[in-house]
């Protein structure tokens, strides 16, 4: 099995108004998948769907190759974007009380409580009301409770949201390491950044319908468009220039130098590779600099949504 | 299941240990029978407080008839002149002057009431009463009727009710039926005002503090509804029980401390037994034992809980229609209405009248029947309308109960809107 979480031809409408599409979406075993696209496209929608928290109105979900029961829940530990805890009661007694919830026994739960909250340095706030806590604070306990049953699916949905740096990056950390340690992560946002760096397979959702999905590398060879960034140093510019042109496609380019370059962004045909242009090149100038353009999750993020608008 | 126990275990906990319900618990009971006393020790000043009236009779006849009473003092001023009489009760701050004019034979009696106050109805009745009596009486003898015949023939008729099964009842049964019915159906709406409110105000807060969504990922919101709705029951409980208990000591800690009977202060019912004779008491005592207690409890139980629970349905799916409790004022309405109906026709329609149409009607109806019901079941309600009431009482627990946790399960999800029927409407269809 190599999909832990499936989802087939997902529909959901509140009344007039279709959040969901025919939403199809396979989650490889201990990757990290993102969920991306513009407020309100439909992600929070659909992770309610594989919560249960809502109900398809068409389609399918499997986890672990099995229709999604109610019991999985146990399986599966969800930070929603709308997280809050009970103001008025006390961080060690409502942790417990959550992760019982998920299941877990009360001395199990009190010792894996114990473990992450020395982990992340918060053991002092075991007897603190949530209401003297901070924000950021608040959201690292959430993170905590989330997490403690040991899920094999987690699914976050915006998680950066409300962190400040430094615990933003603590989080990623433990999102690292909790992938490493064999869970599977979901989780949607519509900051580019993170997925960079964390990201192996993505969807992109946008109005309700799924834009395009699939391993990140592989998205971003597809939408390569074999064009190369390169820095120039010869005689003549305005003569070299041309002959580009004549050959190539040929554009302005902005990239840091210590040169005093000719900066041209080319593009080479179909049949062509990296090859054919250096040799090209290396008799009209020297190269100071050729890179590969390989865009970033942002602009096909961008190229997507304005395409489909 | 486990869930469930859970979310009745916090929920109990954390509405016990509100600071707010904490207080209230404990001050409700000290106010309650700090009322009990003022009110026995304001109706003790009241009769121990002699009111002064006068006299002014010009026909001579009637003056006499004025008795002293514990609470009022007759003074007779018939051989003064009005005028000085009049100015003599005022500066003397007596409470009144009754002035009764000379009449004719055949002439109707003029009676005059001069005072700073108003007087009170019995006053007014105890004035008109004598000097009717009089002339009455001395009608009769000039029309040359023997009085002394007319008193002899005076008879006392005590109607003996039984019904075909040959129990004995009394008048006073009927007051006891009412006591014990009234009482449990004010009772149930109390509780379904005050403890009501506790679970919206709670579903309020889940929704307001956001936690909302990280729970029905665990359990399924119905769970929650339910243990919302029985953990501030038992919370309900708990308070009930130690404002009974510690009603109590006080009431007769303080009482016997300070030496006042607090029983004086139900003086309607109170006195009225005082009078009734001897063989009445025991039929007293046999009714109160002969009530059906089993059927009583049993009935109090079903309706109490399922009337509770009907209502407490409701108020938990306004708590998630709306973001704060100032948007829940449209909804209330459509709350309270049955429940003061329920009471009113109780009140009302039921004491006049327990097996009449109005109350039969209005304790099948499931809004008003858990109040309605509770009252009548005292008197005797055949089976079969019992049946039928729960019946249908149960029937429409389900069915809001279905319908709550629909409009609950869109509405706690949903922010920032500021919710219509018609927009509560269409999250059924959802």
């Amino acid at each position: 099995m190599e999909n832990l979480l499936v989802a087939e031809n997902i529909y959901k409408r509140f009344g007039n108004f279709t959040a969901l599409n025919n939403i199809s979406i396979n989650i490889p075993r201990e990757s990290i998948f993102g969920l991306l696209g513009p407020n309100g496209a439909g992600k929070t929608t659909f992770l309610r769907i594989i919560n249960q928290i809502t109900m398809p109105d068409e389609g399918r979900v499997y986890l672990d190759g099995k229709p999604l029961h109610p019991d999985d829940i146990a399986h599966i530990g969800y930070l929603p974007e709308e997280r809050g805890l009970y103001k008025s009661m006390k961080v060690g007694e409502q942790a417990l009380y959550l992760a019982r919830l998920k299941g877990l026994s009360k001395a199990e739960a009190r010792e894996r409580l114990k473990f992450w909250f020395r982990k992340l340095n918060i053991e002092d706030w075991w007897d603190k009301k949530i209401q003297e806590l901070s924000k950021g604070m608040a959201q690292k306990v959430q993170f905590v409770i989330t997490v403690l049953h040991r899920p094999k699916l987690l699914i976050f949905d915006e998680p950066f949201s409300g962190f400040d740096p430094v615990n933003a990056n603590l989080i990623k950390d433990e999102i690292l390491q909790l992938k490493e340690e064999g869970a599977t992560i979901l989780f949607s946002t519509h900051r580019m950044e993170s997925v960079e760096e964390l990201c192996d397979y993505i969807a992109l959702i946008h109005k309700s319908n799924k834009l395009l999905d699939g391993k990140v590398s592989e998205i971003k060879k597809e939408y390569k468009s074999n064009t190369f960034e390169v820095g120039l140093d010869a005689v003549d510019e305005a003569t070299l220039r041309h002959e580009l042109e004549t050959n190539f496609q040929v554009g302005p380019a902005r990239f840091k130098s210590i040169q005093d370059d000719l900066k041209l962004s080319i593009r080479i045909q179909e049949n062509q590779n990296s090859n054919d242009l250096i040799q090209f090149l290396l008799s009209r100038a020297r190269i100071n600099h050729f890179v590969e353009v390989i865009p970033s999750v942002n602009d096909i993020f961008i190229k997507t949504v304005t395409q489909n608008a | 299941m486990r869930n469930l126990r859970l979310i009745i275990n916090r929920e109990y906990l954390a509405r016990i240990r509100n600071r707010t319900f904490i207080v209230m618990t404990f001050l409700s009971p000290l106010i309650f029978v700090g009322m009990i006393l003022l009110i026995a020790y304001l109706s003790m000043l009241n009769s121990t407080e002699q009111k002064i009236i006068g006299i002014h009779d010009d026909s001579g006849i009637f003056a006499s008839e004025f008795k002293d009473t514990e609470n009022v003092q007759y003074l007779d001023y018939s051989g003064r002149d009005l005028q000085e009489a009049r100015q003599e009760v005022l500066s003397n701050e007596y409470f009144g002057l009754i002035h009764i004019s000379n009449s004719g034979p055949g002439e109707k009696t003029q009676v005059e009431f001069f005072g700073k106050d108003t007087p009170g109805f019995g006053t007014i009745e105890n004035i008109e009463k004598t000097i009717s009596d009089k002339l009455t009486r001395q009608q009769l003898i000039e029309k040359g009727i023997d009085v002394s015949e007319i008193d002899k023939a005076r008879a006392e008729v005590n109607i003996d009710i039984q019904n075909f099964a040959g129990e004995r009842s009394s008048k006073m049964s009927n007051y006891i039926k009412m006591f014990f019915g009234g009482a449990a159906g004010y009772l149930l709406m109390m509780f379904i005002i005050i403890y009501g409110n506790m679970v919206m105000r709670s579903v309020i807060e889940e929704k307001t503090n956001r936690i909302i969504e990280i729970i029905v990922s665990s359990v399924k919101p119905i769970q929650l509804l339910l243990g919302k709705v029985i953990g501030t029951s038992l919370a309900g409980i708990t308070q009930f029980a130690i404002w009974v208990i510690l009603g109590t000591i006080l009431l007769f800690g303080i009482s016997s401390f300070l030496g006042i009977d607090p029983m004086a202060a139900q003086t309607p019912a109170s006195t009225v037994v005082s009078q009734v004779p001897k063989p009445e008491i025991n039929q007293l005592v046999i009714d109160i034992l002969n009530l059906p207690y089993a059927s009583l409890i049993t009935f109090f139980f079903i309706y109490f809980i399922s009337g509770y629970f009907l209502y407490s349905a409701i108020y938990a799916a306004i708590g998630a229609a709306v973001d704060s409790e100032t948007d829940t004022q449209q909804f209330m309405f459509p709350i309270i209405l049955p429940l003061i109906l329920g009471i009113y026709v109780g009140f009302f329609s039921v004491v006049e009248n327990p097996h009449g149409t109005v109350s039969t009607i209005f304790s099948i109806i499931p809004l008003t029947s858990p109040i309605v019901m509770l009252m009548r079941i005292p008197f005797g309600v055949p089976w079969w309308e019992i049946l039928i009431s729960i019946v249908v009482l149960i029937g429409t627990n389900i069915a809001v109960l279905w319908l709550s946790a629909k409009i609950y399960r869109v509405g706690i999800l949903m922010y920032g809107k500021k919710p219509t029927y018609k927009e509560i409407y269409k999250w059924l269809k959802y």
